[in-house]
């Protein structure tokens, strides 16, 4: 894994020259829509089999595409976000192969002029595991291209059949390229967190990897300093952000111990197991494929305005422009993170966590609002106590039993120094279980409330002094 | 009412009149189609359903509410358009038994017109072909092969060969859609055209045969041979028919991207008198090598017809016709790779029996399902595809096409309104004689006078103009400018008066055509 933030890989155990490892990314998110991207029927994640396939998606004879206007203003907003060149002309092409999931024998996609161009993406990781030091990369996007999903095939060896489910095929999909501007996992990692909440705030994705809408293939190399780049190989089956860290790191040592041993690396497209949490050769593709890249005959070119080119008379349903779009753009997380901490006075660190997790930035400000107590000490709170026990049971911060009310309730007795902090933690213990208490509810049945009464207090003490004694 | 007349003159009037009823004229045309069968015009008959829509259409003239002109007037439509519930072979073992679920637009716009499907015509296999020779289901003959016109001129063979072995080609490939206009079993059909399919055997069956602009009449439904030159044609009798059907076909499809969007207004064809404004333009490259001396004298005289009605006629050059056909090579075959990788057998259409893998399957399927032409195509469209090659050919090819279109742009901006050229190169040939040269051959040399429209994207027309030596008919082409539909359609329509092209003399027409006014004879051309 990259080391001390410097990018090169310490010399192997033969003690020769450090290993730069380079880590580019493929990354594929299905776009949030009603329809697919060239045909009507809809988008649905694990409807039966079959059912949402309209004739062009069989590819029956004598169908032609039709561009979904959602699945563009989806790339465009995502190019606008990761700040792009968007090209106000673009075009289709088929690249051509055959495989069970791909009904016509070819895929629509974007090769010779996709939608975006030349953008980048910022994104912070913490050194050394602390989150106390946190520091931003960038890395290059090359490009977003519009493009087709394939189908779905399923192999059952038992009755040596494939079984073939084309709800997916035709589902729109935005290929983001990330140039080799990564060299380990871990930023490998942060760049793709990133990306993902990225798509979630604008909506044009939903990007969750676990049902598919996030898929992401690693290409990886080494190369010693000063060298030209190593040979590299694709990483496939890829299934969540953490397994895509284990991949890339795995690959990285895979091939300096192949090299340091005078082995040589295949240009191969490889598989991460993740039971075993290594990286194995695909059988399927071998050698380079010759796509026989064509033009889309049936598309015309995409043409994309803006607000000085846009045609007088233009019938407004025909056309997209990217001015409109680019001012009702939603703020990015990195907006979001820089307003939460000038807003709240929290650190930057903690904006990450707060942004991190799917509501928790809402629920915090939520509490922040019904209390007295300061943001800074809310958010010790929030990421300390909250989240941790979120963590612990596997829920999600909309899950929580204990709602921002609630939470905002038992901060204020704390703040109003009713309660102390052990009471506090320990009240909020009890709200944990669901059962509807009131924090004050809890804090009277537990006699947990502080005493502030001098004499109430010199009571007390005399009586425990005198129940020593009388031992 | 004959069957042999007009749509907009004669037989919508009978029909309105009731003169004739939609059944009778649905069954006579089915009766038709029965004793001319030997042609094989016809892969699939829908008499079922026809006569279904002929009594629908019978009910609404009983109510007065006709659709319109074609409300009842039986129709056939090429098999390689989508038809819901009536088998779509596109001649091709690939697609025997294929029922579609859905209509091309073009024949759902028939149907709601109240229009009578008769069935689906034969075509060569996946409409590759100049001849309508190659496909699963046989040739289709030419109807003039038995025509009392040519029997009167064939040059009489030995006894020991019969006059079946004699029969003429009707060209290609919508042969079958011209062979059953022409031998009046429908009063229009629906044809494909690539490179000709539709304008070259319209020539050779004596019909009219539209080639209109491309982007005016939707594809959906239409089974692509090449996306980006492929249009529906039409084949009617006469030039005033072909501007009813166009009327009710054309416009925007939001199901067909490449339709343009501009509204299209269905129009009447004024009767033409005064040709002096016209322009019209001979391209002098289009004397093409083996235009035989019959069909250049007749242009020749075409355009003398215009000249002494007072039109301007000027030479023009389109200096790039000669390298519109290995163009058209280069991009029909890529198009063709790529358009039938969809058939492998898995959704539709032809499965092999072969089952050991996946890729074996397709392999299988793909050689059982294909005849030699189609595969011939992918092969080569494939070669083209490679990346090593696609600078080289496919992307040469297309700045190629670029030049030819750029060629009639500026021979239409310099002031031609309409350009005369032959459509074929000879007349008929016997079938015997043109099956001695393989299809790819063929069709080089029979889509040169044709292919460059496609090409340019232009509308262009057959109109039937005279009977050659063989007493088989001859056609001569014009194009216009694009979406001018409307002048096209009006310098065609003029010409075909002038040339008052002689009627087809069948025995089998004769016997059903009985007791009705015929057709007005006329002098025929030559």
């Amino acid at each position: 894994a990259c080391s001390k933030r410097g990018g090169a890989v310490p010399a192997g155990k033969s003690g020769i020259a450090p290993w730069i490892p380079v880590v580019g990314l493929e990354i594929h998110a299905q776009i949030s829509s009603n329809s697919k991207l060239f045909s009507g029927s809809q988008v649905q994640f694990a409807a039966p089999p079959n059912s949402l396939v309209s004739f062009f998606d069989a590819s029956l004879p004598g169908t032609l595409p039709v561009l979904n206007r959602r699945c563009v203003e989806a790339a465009v907003m995502t190019g606008l976000a990761l700040n792009c060149s968007i090209n106000k002309k673009s075009l289709f092409d088929r690249k051509h192969y055959f495989y069970a999931d791909l009904p016509a024998g070819y895929q629509i996609t974007q090769q010779r002029v996709p939608i975006a161009v030349n953008g980048s993406l910022s994104y912070s990781l913490c050194i050394d595991n602390k989150m106390s030091q946190m520091v931003t990369k960038t890395v290059r996007i090359k490009q977003i291209q519009l493009e087709q999903d394939s189908g779905k095939s399923l192999h059952d060896d038992t009755r040596c059949q494939t079984l073939v489910d084309l709800n997916r095929a035709g589902v729109g999909l935005m290929e983001v390229v990330m140039e080799p501007d990564m060299c380990c996992g871990e930023e490998a990692a942060a760049a793709v967190r990133e990306l993902q909440l990225i798509l979630q705030t604008l909506g044009s994705s939903q990007a969750v990897m676990a049902e598919g809408q996030l898929r992401v293939d690693a290409n990886v190399s080494v190369h010693h300093p000063g060298e030209p780049y190593g040979v590299r190989t694709e990483v496939k089956n890829i299934n969540s952000i953490r397994f895509l860290a284990k991949a890339v790191d795995y690959e990285i040592e895979r091939q300096i111990e192949e090299l340091e041993n005078g082995g040589t690396i295949l240009n191969e497209t490889r598989a991460f197991d993740s039971k075993l949490g290594c990286t194995v050769p695909m059988r399927d593709k071998e050698g380079k494929q010759d796509y026989r890249f064509m033009p889309e005959p049936n598309l015309p070119p995409l043409i994309l305005y803006d607000t000085k080119s846009l045609p007088a008379n233009m019938n407004h349903q025909q056309v997209i422009n990217i001015d409109w779009i680019q001012e009702r753009l939603p703020d990015l997380p990195s907006v979001k993170r820089e307003k939460l901490v000038e807003q709240y006075g929290i650190l930057p660190e903690h904006s990450f966590t707060l942004l991190n997790e799917d509501g928790l930035a809402e629920f915090f400000e939520s509490v922040v609002k019904q209390t007295q107590m300061k943001p800074k000490k809310v958010i010790g709170w929030i990421l300390n106590d909250l989240l941790s026990y979120l963590k612990q049971h596997s829920l999600t911060v909309k899950e929580s039993p204990v709602s921002p009310f609630l939470l905002a309730d038992l901060l204020n007795l704390l703040e109003k120094k009713e309660i102390s902090s052990t009471a506090a933690k320990q009240v909020l213990a009890e709200l944990w279980k669901g059962e509807g208490k009131t924090p004050l509810e809890i804090v009277k049945e537990q006699k947990l409330e502080l005493l502030w009464d001098q004499k109430e207090l010199e009571q007390i003490c005399q009586a425990v002094i005198d129940g020593q004694e009388n031992e | 009412a004959a069957l042999k007349d007009g749509l907009r003159s004669q037989v919508s009037a009978a029909l309105k009149e009731g003169r004739v009823t939609p059944t009778e004229l649905c069954q006579r045309c089915l009766a038709l189609i029965k004793s001319t069968k030997f042609l094989n015009a016809y892969i699939t008959v829908a008499e079922e359903t026809a006569l279904k829509q002929a009594e629908e259409s019978e009910e609404r003239y009983k109510r007065g509410q006709p659709l319109g002109i074609l409300d009842g007037i039986p129709i056939a439509v090429k098999d390689n358009f989508n038809t819901a519930g009536i088998e779509t072979t596109c001649a091709s073992n690939m697609l025997k038994g294929y029922v579609s679920p859905y209509n091309a637009t073009v024949v759902q716009k028939l149907l709601d017109h109240g229009a009578v499907l008769l069935g689906k015509t034969n075509l060569d296999e996946f409409a590759m072909g100049s001849g309508s020779t190659d496909g699963a289901f046989g040739p289709v003959r030419n109807p003039w092969s038995y025509s009392k016109q040519y029997k009167e001129k064939s040059v009489p063979k030995s006894h020991s060969k019969d006059e079946e072995s004699e029969w003429v080609i009707t060209g290609g490939s919508s042969g079958g859609s011209a062979a059953a206009v022409s031998s009046f079993t429908c009063f229009a059909a629906l044809g494909s055209d690539t490179g000709g399919s539709t304008r070259n055997p319209a020539a050779h069956c004596g019909v009219v045969g539209l080639k209109p602009t491309y982007g005016l009449i939707s594809r959906h439904g239409l089974i692509p041979l090449v996306n980006s030159m492929d249009v529906p044609g039409i084949l009617t009798r006469c030039v005033d028919d072909a501007a009813v059907l166009l009327g009710s076909l054309a416009g925007h499809d939001p199901k067909d991207s490449t339709t343009i969007q501009d509204d299209f207004k269905p129009f009447e064809l004024p009767n033409l008198t005064d040709v002096s404004k016209l322009s019209i333009g001979i391209p002098k490259e289009y004397h093409a090598p083996g235009l035989s001396s019959e069909i250049l004298a007749l242009w020749s005289k075409a355009a003398d017809l215009f000249k002494n009605a007072g039109a301007k006629v000027v030479e023009v050059s389109l200096p790039h016709t000669r390298y519109s056909i290995v163009c058209y090579h280069v991009l029909c075959t890529a198009e063709v790779a790529s358009n039938m990788a969809r058939f492998d057998g898995l959704e539709y259409g032809h499965r092999s029996d072969v089952r050991d893998s996946t890729e074996s399957m397709y392999a299988a399927t793909r050689r059982e399902g294909f005849n030699d032409v189609v595969r011939g195509r992918i092969l080569s469209g494939n070669y083209f595809l490679l990346k090593q090659n696609y600078e080289k050919y496919f992307v040469k090819a297309q700045k190629v096409r670029r030049l030819i279109a750029n060629d009639f742009g500026k021979v239409f901006r310099s002031g031609v309104d309409v350009l005369l050229t032959p459509t074929t190169l000879s007349d008929a040939a016997p079938y015997t004689e043109f099956i001695q040269e393989d299809n790819r051959t063929r069709s080089a040399q029979d889509d040169i006078l044709t292919q460059a429209a496609n090409m340019a994207g232009l509308p262009a027309i057959n109109v039937p103009t005279a009977l050659s030596e063989r007493g088989l008919p001859i056609g001569l082409q014009f194009i216009g400018r694009s979406f001018q539909e409307k002048q096209l359609l009006t310098v065609a329509k003029w010409f075909e008066k002038q040339v008052q092209f002689p009627v087809i003399q069948l025995e089998e027409v004769k016997r059903h055509d009985s007791g009705v006014f015929q057709h007005q004879k006329s002098a025929s051309f030559s």
